[in-house]
């Protein structure tokens, strides 16, 4: 009878230990990995800080500019004016159409109706 | 083991022969025993001692040198707990109210030599000075030549260079990680961001130190480790002062003026949206400071001072609504009440004349600031009296310098003693100098319907409380109402901006000489808005420094034809990005009731 208590205390013991000794690997590898991770994090991050530098400097205002008056003939931009507000009801929304059916007659696709529903 | 036996025998038997008594061989023999016995315990106690010793010398040392360790080693957050990843740059960036990026860091590298590891130092010297054409070739050389074993070569490298510098090969240069400061928008508003330098350096790592402006003001805010994550949020807006740059260099180009200067303040919560000072400079490469050596040349010209912030000036005519607002809000007078602004005046022993010796006669208040007669003021200010003009003149931020958030702030020149003709000078705008930063403030607060407006460069919550009350509401607007006339009527019509509906108040002061009295020919003209009239979100100075045009068939330096204009087309290209809508002003109507009242 002590003899069984004996060799199961035993066994008891390097199983646990070698449970143990697992946990410990498993967590050290775990924080290998986190090391890692944060490395990769730092780096992304400062690549994150330059790209968003490069991002300001290629759109400095200077540059904008300029490139506006080179590309004039393509895109026509000039500086804001006080004429370009508009207000909401002046913008022809397209009119809302019930589940599209048979389309029967003329649709209006420029919206010119409007709202006039 | 042999015992040696305790009777033995040949012993006995002789000393029986001999008549000696044989039991002392036997105590003999008995006491050496003994004294084995002893000496073999003693050895194994002294042996026990030992072990003991070295069990407790070596459990001892292990603590010890554990301890060592540790307090030898560096301080290491616990690796699993560290979740928030330390970013290696350093300084916190600047932003301005819409977060995008006014200064930020960029990783870059250093270049240094140590002289005792080249292998060939004339080539290396003369491919360096090929790379870095800048450098000065003899002091390369003495700092190479020589015993020496470290030299800086260059502080900061392009990724060119770096690969330049690599490609010549020898083992006695060497690159370190370096951090500068990036200013992405080049020159724009470069006077409030300032400027960095290097500090302390070492090889794999150097100090960023503010120098001036934003960056100085806020360094050790900018350099707090725990801080780095979050950004500075300026007020300025990035669209709005490159926009108000690009108009006031023009401008000034234009009305052939050698400096200018622009500050748009919010009326309510005194945020600068932006501030113009030319001529301007790159942060980037921020020019040498004037020295003693330059002491035959002007601070002021530098392109380095901040016409905005740091130059105090006359700012003439301008002045005069304080005057006129305080009179309103005193019931001395209201905007019909009529002043006879006949000369001659005499004060002290000074007579007081208009612009062109004109004379304008009998003028209501309204009148008087749309003909800016001097006469009229200073009369009106005579009747506020000299101690009442200085509070409230103290109560809008003209006697101290403008509490905003840089190191270069000038301090306002105040007359010596407050006299009467002191009163009436400064009721116009002259004897008293003072930034165009604290005019807006000043504007800011007639703007804003009478509360005191503290600047700041920080971005505020839109729930800014309200500075004290210097006037009353009715005064403030009956000043926007004078100065919106002003702009109708008056010496600034060129101002009229369809749809925003300017008001403000033109000046134009002669420029002090150094040596005393005044230049007849240079002036600093200046125009002082806010828009729109009927609701003032924004207030808008421009100041021109000496500028002159061809007007005519004259020539002309007075504000309404030199910086009226160049501010009417600034509030026509600023005030769509401010997201202003042009409004259709409200006519005369709110006149009519008021006074009627």
């Amino acid at each position: 009878m002590r003899m069984l208590l004996y060799i199961s205390a035993a066994l008891a013991v390097m199983g646990l230990a070698f449970w143990a000794y697992q946990e410990n690997y498993r967590t050290k590898d775990a924080l290998a990995e986190v090391r890692v991770l944060q490395r990769d994090i730092a780096e992304a991050r400062d690549t994150l800080g330059i790209l968003r530098g490069e991002w300001a400097y290629l759109n400095r205002p200077e540059r904008l500019r300029d490139l506006a008056e080179i590309n004039f003939d393509l895109l026509g931009l000039l500086p804001m004016e006080p004429q370009q507000f508009g207000r909401v009801d002046q913008i022809s929304y397209p009119s809302v159409i019930a589940p599209l059916g048979l389309i029967t007659g003329a649709v209006d696709t420029n919206a010119t109706l409007g709202d006039a529903r | 083991m042999i015992r040696t036996p305790l009777r033995p025998l040949a012993r006995i038997l002789k000393a029986r022969e001999s008549g000696e008594n044989p039991d002392a061989i036997e105590r003999d023999n008995k006491r050496k025993r003994h004294e084995e016995m002893r000496d073999q315990s003693r050895r194994r106690a002294e042996g026990s001692l030992v072990v003991l010793g070295l069990f407790f010398l070596t459990a001892f040392g292990a603590v010890g040198g554990r301890m060592a360790t540790l307090s030898a080693s560096d301080v290491a957050e616990p690796r699993s707990s560290a979740m928030n990843v330390q970013i290696r740059s350093n300084r916190a960036d600047i932003l301005d109210r819409r977060g995008r990026i006014l200064a930020t860091n960029h990783d870059t590298y250093s270049l240094y030599a140590h002289p005792h590891q080249m292998i060939d130092k004339d080539g290396t010297i003369t491919k360096l000075l090929e790379i870095f054409p800048d450098l000065n070739e003899q002091k390369l050389r003495k700092e190479l030549g020589g015993n020496r074993k470290f030299a800086w070569v260059k502080k900061r490298l392009s990724p060119e260079q770096k690969q330049a510098a690599h490609d010549i090969g020898d083992p006695g240069l060497l690159f370190g990680p370096r951090e500068m400061r990036l200013y992405p928008n080049g020159a724009i508003a470069a006077h409030i961001l300032g400027g960095t330098r290097f500090g302390e350096q070492g090889v794999s790592s150097a100090e960023v130190l503010g120098v001036a402006g934003v960056e100085k003001f806020f360094d050790d805010r900018l350099r707090d480790p725990a801080k780095a994550n979050e950004p500075l949020e300026l007020s300025l807006d990035l669209t709005v002062q490159a926009a108000s740059e690009e108009v006031l260099f023009n401008g000034m180009k234009i009305m052939n003026a050698k400096g200018a200067s622009s500050v748009l303040m919010d009326a309510k919560t005194g945020e600068v949206i932006s501030v113009v000072s030319l001529p301007d400079f790159d942060p980037n490469n921020r020019p040498r400071p004037l020295t003693v050596a330059d002491k035959d040349k002007d601070q002021s010209d530098s392109p380095l001072f901040n016409r905005a912030l740091q130059g105090v000036y006359e700012l003439g005519s301008t002045f005069k609504i304080f005057t006129a607002a305080q009179a309103v809000d005193l019931g001395i007078a209201d905007a019909d009440t009529i002043i006879d602004t006949k000369g001659p005046m005499r004060v002290g022993r000074r007579s007081i004349g208009e612009f062109e010796n004109k004379n304008y006669g009998k003028l209501s208040v309204s009148d008087i600031m749309v003909k800016s007669s001097n006469r009229g003021t200073g009369r009106l200010a005579l009747e506020i009296g000299a101690e009442r003009q200085q509070e409230f003149l103290k109560s809008l931020g003209f006697f101290e310098a403008a509490p905003v958030e840089t190191v270069e702030r000038g301090t306002p020149l105040l007359p010596p003693k407050w006299t009467e003709l002191s009163t009436v000078t400064i009721s116009y705008g002259h004897g008293l100098s003072t930034s165009p930063m604290q005019l807006a403030a000043g504007y800011a607060a007639i703007a804003n319907g009478g509360t005191a407006v503290t600047p700041t460069l920080l971005k505020q919550d839109s729930t800014v409380p309200l500075g004290p009350r210097v006037m009353s509401p009715e005064a403030a607007r009956e000043a926007q109402k004078m100065l919106r006339a002003v702009v109708t009527d008056g010496t600034a019509s060129f101002g009229d901006v369809p749809g925003y509906s300017v008001a403000g108040k033109t000046g134009t002061a002669d420029k002090p000489k150094p040596t005393g009295g005044y230049y007849e020919d240079r002036v600093i003209a200046t125009f002082a808005t806010m828009f729109p009239s009927h609701d003032p979100k924004y207030v808008l100075i421009v100041t021109l420094d000496e500028p002159e045009i061809m007007g005519l068939g004259r020539m002309r330096r007075s504000a309404g034809w030199t910086a009226v204009p160049v501010t009417a087309e600034m509030i026509r290209r600023v005030a769509p990005l401010l997201d202003l809508r042009p409004t259709v002003e409200p006519a005369s109507l709110a006149r009519v009731t008021l006074t009627s009242q």
